[in-house]
């Protein structure tokens, strides 16, 4: 055994402390932009009054949160009930240990990062179950078994998904999925030149909707936010808390946003490598930490771009049914990512061209949303609500008659026919 | 006096035939999705509901024995409090039933500026329905577009009676003052802007995939059963019944407008989602015909200032944005009445709520019960 | 709330400022006003002449109120009425509009259960009344022939105390469970509080 190494000790703790620091900026802003984005699109203006453009407005429900009450309900168990937010918390942040957010620019690079990622951050799981079953309430126990049914379900396809893209890259580490790796295996040598040139969303782009879609039900996003549903569950595992202890659910929550954010833009669009090397583009030689920031920077901008999607689709969308959301996991989203990952296995193992994956999926993408739109059309039937009008009965009171088709029009009522 | 049977005690356990225990879970007074003070009971097998208890009531405030004290004039004002999203159509239907036992017949002017209040009203109603029912489901957005919509609308309401809900403004025998010089330009301008936001809120919403999915099939009930249950409005109509009582009996300039009444076929929560937006756009219809057709002239019959109705009994009723509401008022020939029942649609709708919930998820009730639109201040008067 | 649970403020000097409750609603009853003529439609008058045929086993009174038909039962016939109108293909009652109670406690000693009903196909309504002692107020349900008289069947027992005999779930329905009083009747002090 080596003698105590202090300096990676130092390291690692600046490393982490400065890490924390960092995804708590983004945590704050990461809020300011999901409610600034969600009253755009609700016509209202948002936060407008802490601070130019309301930007402080996150530090505020910070200091807000910090100064509330932090209750507990009397029956709970008292332990249990305050360790669960630090469990959902610690694995929401230890995810992060092994993201690279630049080249070389990561707290401990891990050779199995992908691994480790699928596999810490499944156990935020533990968290939600016991803050819903120590509550005390209904609606929690309700809400945590929604939760572990749900996330269970949904890292299925993210791992399976994630097994396509290391059969493509033939690594586990992170770094490799954007700077390229090469492999001897056998007679056969597997080079991969890193996502610079063509990020993986065109080469997988069933692989890439998958990982979207479950990334979403993963982070219980609308619309398959089910386990905190306000409306049904009354926010599910965090009914009963708050002040600090619900902010410290709140922080885990944006953690896994920015997760599931960071990881669809490193396996999928290219991580922090610019669409052609940033020398090129500015014209002169950069120096190593100018790389790294444009590198970050670009990370970040596209980090936030996927994030806005997130948040769009809760603009926009209702919420599904708990069987409906099983069903569509499980019905529709594992045997697709099954099929992507067998795909993939055959493309390199017969060593077809790269373009056979999209020349394959797309078609299948296609086909799934047009079944799914068909089957959707037989269901609505829009016609089934009919405009009747008035007409005179024999005995001189008014009665309503169903009308011909061609009086729709007459009628001016628009989208009633179509 | 009769005594008061013995109160049987809610089961707390059932024995599901699969060797478990239901979880009775209570929804309500308090939870955000049940559209005021209304509580149900619900006994979960997993995430089904097996049983259901409704209770109402927390909202009680003795309206009807209080009429019984008050002058039809301080009634008005009552009214407004009863269905408190449909204001003007509540005030109509006493307004008319007093006018009936009286005998008085009501200026034209006054009688268009009515239809045109109510029918605005149900466009406001049914805007709020719409809203509120996309939040239960989980839509944030919808909600915050008709709400927007509705503001307009109550804008004019203000310039109208000088209030935005609670405004006292139907009198017996006429209107409380006349409508703004310039309400017709209003109107017609305001109807403009409804159109677009129906028709915004309707494709952002109305055919969409998760909504479809979460509302189609849904609490079907059967037209036999609807009207067993006197179900009335848009959940009796969404079941195939074409029953509104603005066709069947009409009451004030109603027998001069042309309108349709949508009808639907599933019966299931989105035919009474849907029957609402069209019934929002046949408002507009309505409203149009009625501003042409308004000419100027008196807006109010001669009256007692503390109205005198003669003695005798009457039934009064009009087609409120929630269905058939009604007003039985026996008089005996006092200032004030001698009884005076209200039918509250609200109150009949929410009956057959039980039998609509079992066999659904608890994610369903809140639609469920969103798709009835019931507003608790007349379920429990 | 009586006088000594007041609080702070209540005391003797507060006691002279109070105004006198009221006791006396004011002018409910007038017994010289006129009273409403009936004008029936033809179709009511249609429905009028067809009832005692529709309803010929039971003993029945018909009038007429402004435009409806009355009709007067005894009690105990009420379920058997309603649901002989409500199967006769010639009435087809099948929407029950309303059912309520009206207190004529003071006066006659008696209340008067009013059941509205209105028939789509033909468009016919019609009300249908039965007189029960106010001491004893009791008369079978109606739930057996429309399920929706059930909450109001509720309603009424609560605030009126009528007894609907074999209605499946007697329980209170508006009332805080364990409320003693009827205070729909008008017997019940409704001004029985100070004004604040």
């Amino acid at each position: 055994m080596n003698e105590f190494n202090w300096t990676f000790v130092a390291i690692a703790v600046l490393g982490l402390f400065g890490l924390f620091s960092f995804l708590a900026t983004v945590v704050l802003s990461l809020t300011w932009y999901e409610r600034k984005m969600l009253a755009r699109i609700q016509m209202r203006v948002g936060p407008s009054r802490v601070g130019p453009h309301g930007l402080l407005q996150p530090v505020a429900d910070v200091f807000k949160l910090m100064a509330k009450e932090d209750v507990r309900p009397d029956v709970s168990s008292k332990s249990l009930f305050w360790i669960a937010p630090v469990l959902v918390l610690v694995p929401a942040f230890l995810v992060w240990i092994t993201i690279p957010f630049a080249d070389g620019l990561v707290v401990q690079p891990q050779d199995l990062g992908l691994l480790y990622v699928v596999a810490i951050s499944t156990l935020g799981i533990v968290g939600l179950l016991l803050a819903g079953y120590t509550s005390a309430s209904k609606y929690s126990v309700l809400g945590g078994i929604r939760a572990a049914a749900q996330l269970v379900s949904y890292e299925i396809p993210i791992i399976v998904v994630v097994l396509a893209i290391a059969i493509l890259v033939q690594s586990l580490d992170l770094r490799d999925v954007i700077t390229g790796n090469e492999v001897v295996i056998g007679e056969r040598v597997i080079t991969f030149n890193g996502q610079g040139a063509i990020p993986f969303a065109a080469i997988m782009p069933l692989g890439a909707v998958i990982f979207l879609i479950a990334g979403l039900a993963e982070l219980g996003r609308t619309p398959f936010d089910i386990h905190h549903a306000e409306s049904e569950v009354v926010g599910g595992p965090f009914l009963e808390y708050s002040g600090a202890h619900w902010a410290v659910f709140f922080l885990a929550e944006y953690f896994n946003t920015f997760v599931i954010a960071a990881l669809t833009v490193l396996l999928f669009f290219g991580g922090w490598s610019w669409p052609s090397p940033p020398e090129s583009i500015f014209g002169t030689a950069l120096e190593e930490w100018q790389t790294d920031a444009l590198g970050v920077a670009w990370f970040l901008f596209k980090t936030y771009l996927v994030i806005g999607l997130f948040f769009w689709f809760r603009g926009t969308y209702p919420r599904l049914r708990i069987d409906q959301l099983m069903a569509f996991g499980w019905q529709i989203l594992i045997p697709l990512s099954f099929v992507n990952l067998i795909l993939m296995a055959i493309v390199m193992f017969y060593e077809w061209p790269l373009w056979a994956m999209p020349a394959i999926s797309v078609p299948l993408l296609a086909a799934t949303a047009y079944l799914a739109a068909r089957r959707n059309d037989r269901k609505v039937n829009t016609g089934s609500v009919t405009l009747y009008r008035r007409q005179k009965r024999a005995d001189g009171g008014n009665e309503l008659v169903p009308p011909a088709a061609a009086t729709y029009e007459e009628a001016g009522a628009r989208g009633a026919g179509n | 006096m009769p005594e008061l049977p013995a109160q049987p005690t809610p089961p707390t356990r059932i024995d599901n035939d699969h060797g478990g225990t239901d979880m009775w879970i209570n929804m309500g007074p308090q939870h955000p999705a049940t559209h005021g003070v209304f509580r149900m009971e619900l006994a979960l097998d997993s995430e089904l509901i097996v049983d259901a208890i409704s209770h109402i009531g927390y909202l009680h405030r003795g309206s009807e024995r209080l009429f019984e004290n008050e002058i039809y004039s301080q009634i008005i004002t009552l009214f407004d409090r009863l269905d408190y999203v449909s204001n003007f159509n509540n005030e109509l239907v006493l307004v008319m039933a007093v006018e009936k036992l009286m005998s008085l017949e009501v200026p034209d002017r006054a009688e268009y500026i009515r239809v045109i209040l109510c029918e605005l009203n149900r466009i406001a109603s049914h805007l709020v329905f719409i809203g509120t029912f996309a939040l239960d489901m989980g839509a944030l957005t919808p909600s915050l577009y008709t709400f927007r919509d509705r503001e307009k609308i109550l804008a004019l309401f203000e310039a109208t009676s000088g209030a935005r809900m609670m405004h006292n403004y139907f009198r017996v025998g006429g209107v409380k003052q006349d409508v703004v010089d310039d309400f017709p330009q209003r109107v017609n301008s305001l109807l403009g802007e409804l159109e677009r936001g129906i028709d915004e809120v309707d494709q952002l919403l109305s055919h969409g995939e998760v909504f479809v999915e979460r509302t189609r099939g849904i609490a079907v009930i059967d037209g036999e059963t609807a009207l067993d249950w006197g179900l009335t409005g848009a959940c009796l109509r969404a079941s195939g019944v074409a029953y509104d009582v603005r066709v069947d009996e009409p009451y004030s300039v109603y027998d001069r407008l042309d309108f349709a009444v949508p009808i639907g076929t599933a019966g299931d929560t989105w035919d009474r989602y849907y029957l609402r937006v069209l019934e929002a756009r046949q408002s507009i219809i309505i409203v149009r015909q009625a501003i042409q057709q308004m000419e100027p002239g008196p807006i109010q019959t001669k009256v007692r200032a503390i109205a005198r109705p003669p003695k005798g009994e009457v039934y009064a009723h009009a087609e409120n944005p929630r269905g058939d509401f009604a007003v039985y008022l026996v008089s005996e020939g006092g200032e004030s009445p001698y009884r005076l029942k209200v039918r509250p649609p609200s109150f009949c709708n929410l009956m057959p709520l039980r039998d609509l919930l079992i066999g659904h998820y608890v994610a369903d009730a809140v639609v469920i019960l969103g798709s009835l639109d019931i507003v608790l201040g007349e379920v429990d008067r | 709330m009586t006088t000594e649970e007041q609080g702070p403020e209540s005391g003797p000097d507060s006691e002279a400022k109070r105004p006198a409750p009221i006791t006396a609603p004011k002018g409910r009853r007038a017994p010289d006003a006129p009273t409403v003529e009936a004008a029936l439609t033809p179709s009511g008058e249609a429905l009028a002449a067809l009832l005692p045929d529709v309803l010929a086993p039971f003993e029945l009174e018909i009038g007429a109120d402004i435009d409806e038909v009355v009709c007067r039962v005894a009690p105990e016939h009420v379920a058997e009425v309603c649901a002989a109108l409500k199967s006769d293909t010639r009435t087809f009652m099948k929407y029950l509009r309303l059912i309520t109670v009206v207190d004529y406690e003071e006066n006659d000693q008696e209340f008067e259960v009013v059941y509205h009903l209105y028939s789509l196909e033909h468009q016919h309504k019609m009300v249908l009344k039965a007189r029960v002692p106010a001491a004893d107020p009791a008369l079978p349900t109606v739930t057996t022939v429309w399920r929706g008289a059930d909450w109001y069947e509720r309603e009424m027992h609560d605030l009126f105390g009528v007894v609907f005999s074999g209605h499946p779930n007697l329980v209170t329905l508006i009332l805080p469970d364990g409320f003693e009083g009827y205070p729909g009747r008008k017997s019940y002090p409704l001004h029985d509080y100070d004004e604040w």
